[in-house]
C-alpha cells in the first residue's frame, strides 16, 4: 500500500519521523512535489477564502497525490506538549480534507490524532493503537516502529541544530543557489522568523532564503537553536503562550535579540494567521526595545514578487548601511 | 479601585449586579460605537479579529473615564481568546497607559486563582463562601436576560405593532436589574417573561424559522453584527441562536439557555468535526445539524474576518448543507464590513428561504 505525505504545514517538522514510521509499518511512503503554480491554484480554488495559504497549499499537496497512492495521511495533531495546543486548523485538518475528499475524489485518508496535552507520553499509545487498528500490528513491532521513527526525528534535530536548515535535509525547494557578490566581511546576519511551512517553501515565498542569501544575509533560522532553549525563552510574558509553534517563534526572537546574534529580524507570517496575529504584537515590542531591526512580511497567494524584492532589499540596504557590526556571543 | 471590562452584549447587566455586591466601583464603558471601534482598530494589529479590536475601544473609552482596573477573561486555547489579555495590556501599556491588569482564568483551571482575582477586587471581607453565593445570585440574573433576550427573538417575529417587543424587552430589562434576591430575580423573571409575552401577536402569520450560529462574541454583541437579529425580527424571522452569555460563561450545564446538553450538540457535529477547535467551531456544525433536523428555514453564520474555529466550521459547512438540504450564509465581520452590503445578502437570502417555502414575509415594517 501506498501513503503519500502532502509536502506542507507539518511536514516540515516531522517527516523524518513519519516517513520513518510509515515505512516501518510495511508501507511505501510518497510525499507530494514542490509546491508550484498549479499545486497552489488547486487548493486556492477548493479551500475557504479566509484560510491562510499553507493551509490552502496543503489541500493542493492532497490533489496533487490522487491516484498516486492508495491512501492520504492527515494526522490530527492537537498537542505535541502538555498544556499546549498546536493551530486550531491542525486539530480539523483531518475535517476539512475530508469534506472535500467525495467531491474531489481524493484517496482514504488516515488521520491518526496525537494528543499529548494531558500526558507527554500519550502519543507513543496513540501511534500503537493506530498501528494496530489500522494495519494489525502486534503492540512489539508498533513499538519497534515508533523507536526508529524516533531515532530518526532525533538525527534529523540533531542535525538541525548544528547548523544545517530543513533545506538542506528535506528534499530542497531552493529555486536556484545564490550568487555570492557581497564579500564575507560585509555581510549581515538575518533572523528568519515565521513557521517552517512558510519559510522553507520556496514557491510561497517567492524563493525568499534565496534572495536574501543573494543580497549578503547569513541566514539564523530558529531551528539552529536547541527546542529546550527556545521554550526557555518564551517564558517572559505573563501567561504563557499556549501554541507551541508560537512560542517557538517567540523564543527565537527573544534568544537573538538577548544574546545580539542578529543583525536584523525578517518575521514571515501568513495573512490571516491567527496566532501570528497575535504574537506580532509581542515580536515587534521585543525588537524594538531591544533595538533590532525587525521588518514583517505578510504574504498570502497573491503576493506579487516585485513587492517582496522591493521590500527586502530596502531592507538589506538599511542594515548593510548601519556602521556598528552586532557582537556575536553565543 | 475602578474597575472596567469589556463588552459584550448584555453581559454588563450581569457584572452590574456582580460589582455592586462586591463593592467595587464599576467604571462601564460607554456603549460601544462605530467611534470605540475606530479607536479600537487604530490601535489594533491589523490581522487581528474584530472582538479583539472592540475590546481595545472599550478599554481605551474605559481608562479615559478613570478606570485603573483591567478586567479580561482568559482561557487555554487553542483559539485567540484566551491569549487576547495578554496582547491587550501589551498594546495598551505601549500606549502609555497605567494601570493595573487581571486576566480571569476559568474556573476549573484552579478555584483558588480564580477565588485570588476576586479577593484582589474585594480585599479582606471575601471568602470563597460569600464569593460563591454571590457569582451564583449574579448568574441566575444573567440566566433571566438571557431568557428574556431568547424570548424577545421569537415573539417579535409576530408583533402586531412595530416595535411593541423592543419596548417590553426595555421594560422587562429595568424590571430584573431592580430585583436582588435570588426569589425577587426569579419572580422578576417570571413577570418580565410575561411582559413580553403579552406583546400584541398575529398567531396566523407565517413565519421564516432562522437559526443564528457562529463565533460567541459576534453572536452576543449586537454592535458587531449591525442589530441583525433585531432587523430580522422585524421582517418576520423568527429566531433561535446556539450562544448565550450565560451558557458561554458555564459551558456544559445541563439546562443551557439554548435547550441542548453540550454532549448532544458534539455528537451531532461528531461525523463532521469530531474534534474541538476551539471558540463554537463544533458547536456551529452541531447546531447547525440539529436545526436542520428541527425543520428551520434556514441558518445564518456569524463570525469575525479570520476567526480560525468558525473558519474551519465555513469548511465543512458546504458537506453538511449538502446532506441535510438546509441554505446556510455565511456572514464574516471586520471593521471594514458596512452595514448596507449585510442587509442586502441577508434580503437575498430570505427571498431564497421564502421561494424555497413557496412563502411571502409579513413583517411589522415590510
Ligand atoms: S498557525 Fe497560522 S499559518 Fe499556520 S495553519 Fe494556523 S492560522 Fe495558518
Amino acid at each position: 500500500m501506498r501513503v503519500g505525505i502532502p509536502r506542507s504545514l507539518l511536514y516540515y517538522k516531522y517527516l523524518p519521523f513519519w516517513k520513518t514510521f510509515l515505512a516501518e509499518l510495511g508501507l511505501e511512503v510518497e510525499t507530494s512535489p514542490l509546491t508550484n503554480k498549479k499545486i497552489l491554484s488547486w487548493g486556492v480554488e477548493v479551500a475557504e477564502n479566509e484560510l491562510c495559504v499553507p493551509v490552502k497549499a496543503f489541500y493542493g499537496h492532497c490533489m496533487a497525490l490522487r491516484g498516486k497512492v492508495d491512501a492520504l495521511f492527515v494526522p490530527r495533531v492537537v498537542s505535541v506538549e502538555e498544556r499546549a495546543y498546536t493551530c486550531p486548523k491542525f486539530l480539523g485538518l483531518p475535517d476539512m480534507v475530508a469534506a472535500v475528499a467525495d467531491q474531489l475524489e481524493l484517496p482514504p485518508l488516515l488521520t491518526p490524532k496525537l494528543n499529548q496535552r494531558e500526558k507527554p507520553r500519550e502519543f507513543k499509545w496513540q501511534l500503537i493503537n493506530f498501528a494496530r487498528e489500522e494495519f494489525g500490528l502486534s503492540v512489539l513491532d508498533a513499538v519497534s516502529a515508533l523507536e526508529a521513527a524516533t531515532r530518526a526525528q532525533k538525527d534529523y534535530q540533531k542535525s538541525l541544530v548544528a547548523g544545517r536548515t530543513p533545506l538542506d535535509l528535506l528534499p530542497a525547494s531552493r529555486l536556484n543557489r545564490p550568487r555570492w557578490k557581497i564579500e564575507k566581511k560585509e555581510r549581515k546576519r538575518i533572523g528568519l522568523l515565521g513557521h517552517p511551512y512558510n519559510i522553507y517553501d520556496g514557491y510561497i515565498t517567492q524563493n525568499l532564503i534565496a534572495r536574501l542569501e543573494e543580497m549578503g544575509a547569513d541566514l539564523v533560522v530558529p531551528e539552529m537553536t536547541d527546542h529546550h532553549v527556545l521554550m526557555q525563552e518564551a517564558t517572559d510574558v505573563p501567561k504563557q503562550l499556549y501554541w507551541t509553534y508560537e512560542k517557538e517563534i517567540m523564543g527565537a526572537v527573544n534568544h537573538w535579540t538577548r544574546n545580539r546574534m542578529v543583525d536584523g529580524v525578517i518575521y514571515v507570517l501568513a495573512f490571516a494567521c491567527g496566532p501570528d496575529s497575535l504574537v506580532q504584537v509581542l515580536i515587534e515590542h521585543r525588537a524594538r526595545t531591544h533595538n533590532v531591526p525587525l521588518m514583517s512580511l505578510t504574504i498570502d497567494e497573491h503576493s506579487g514578487e516585485a513587492g517582496l524584492v522591493t521590500r527586502i532589499e530596502a531592507f538589506t540596504d538599511m542594515l548593510m548601511r548601519k556602521k556598528k557590526p552586532a557582537e556575536a556571543v553565543a | 479601585m475602578k474597575v472596567t471590562c469589556p463588552h459584550m452584549g448584555h453581559l454588563h447587566w450581569m457584572l452590574d449586579d456582580l460589582f455592586g455586591r462586591l463593592g467595587v466601583e464599576y467604571v462601564k464603558p460607554p456603549p460601544t460605537t462605530t467611534k470605540t471601534l475606530t479607536i479600537g482598530a487604530k490601535h489594533s494589529p491589523e490581522f487581528a479579529c474584530l472582538p479583539l479590536k472592540i475590546n481595545i475601544g472599550n478599554f481605551i473609552q474605559g481608562l479615559d473615564m478613570g478606570a485603573d482596573t483591567l478586567i479580561m477573561a482568559g482561557g487555554h486555547g487553542p483559539c485567540r481568546f484566551g491569549y487576547y489579555g495578554i496582547v491587550e495590556e501589551r498594546i495598551l501599556r505601549d500606549l502609555g497607559y497605567d494601570f493595573r491588569f487581571m486576566m480571569l482564568e476559568p474556573f476549573g483551571d484552579g478555584k483558588w486563582a480564580f477565588y485570588k482575582t476576586f479577593e484582589t477586587l474585594s480585599p479582606g471581607s471575601l471568602s470563597l463562601r460569600k464569593l460563591w453565593k454571590i457569582l451564583k445570585v449574579s448568574f441566575t440574573k444573567g440566566r433571566a436576560f438571557d431568557q428574556i433576550h431568547k424570548r424577545t427573538l421569537q415573539v417579535r417575529a409576530y408583533e402586531v405593532n412595530h416595535g411593541d417587543t423592543t419596548r417590553a424587552l426595555r421594560e422587562a430589562e429595568k424590571m430584573l436589574t431592580q430585583a436582588f434576591t435570588t426569589e425577587e430575580i426569579e419572580e422578576a423573571g417570571r413577570e418580565a417573561l410575561a411582559l413580553i409575552d403579552n406583546v400584541e401577536q398575529d398567531p396566523e402569520r407565517r413565519v421564516l424559522k432562522v437559526g443564528i450560529v457562529g463565533e460567541f462574541f459576534l453572536l452576543l454583541e449586537p454592535f458587531s453584527n449591525f442589530g441583525l437579529e433585531e432587523a430580522l425580527g422585524h421582517m418576520g424571522v423568527y429566531i433561535e441562536r446556539s450562544v448565550w452569555v450565560t451558557d458561554w460563561i458555564a459551558p456544559g450545564r445541563d439546562n443551557k439557555i439554548y435547550g441542548f446538553h453540550k454532549d448532544i450538540v458534539d455528537g451531532k457535529a461528531a461525523p463532521y468535526l469530531n474534534h474541538n477547535v476551539g471558540g463554537e467551531g463544533r458547536e456551529t456544525i452541531g447546531s447547525i445539524v440539529l436545526m436542520a433536523e428541527r425543520k428551520f428555514d434556514g441558518i445564518i453564520q456569524l463570525l469575525p474576518f479570520g476567526c480560525m474555529p468558525e473558519n474551519i466550521a465555513t469548511s465543512i459547512i458546504p458537506k453538511v448543507q449538502r446532506d441535510h438540504d438546509i441554505p446556510v450564509l455565511t456572514l464574516a465581520f471586520d471593521e471594514q464590513t458596512g452595514r448596507a452590503g449585510v442587509i442586502t445578502r441577508v434580503e437575498a437570502f430570505l427571498d431564497l428561504l421564502s421561494a424555497r417555502r413557496g412563502l411571502s414575509l409579513v413583517g411589522t415594517n415590510a
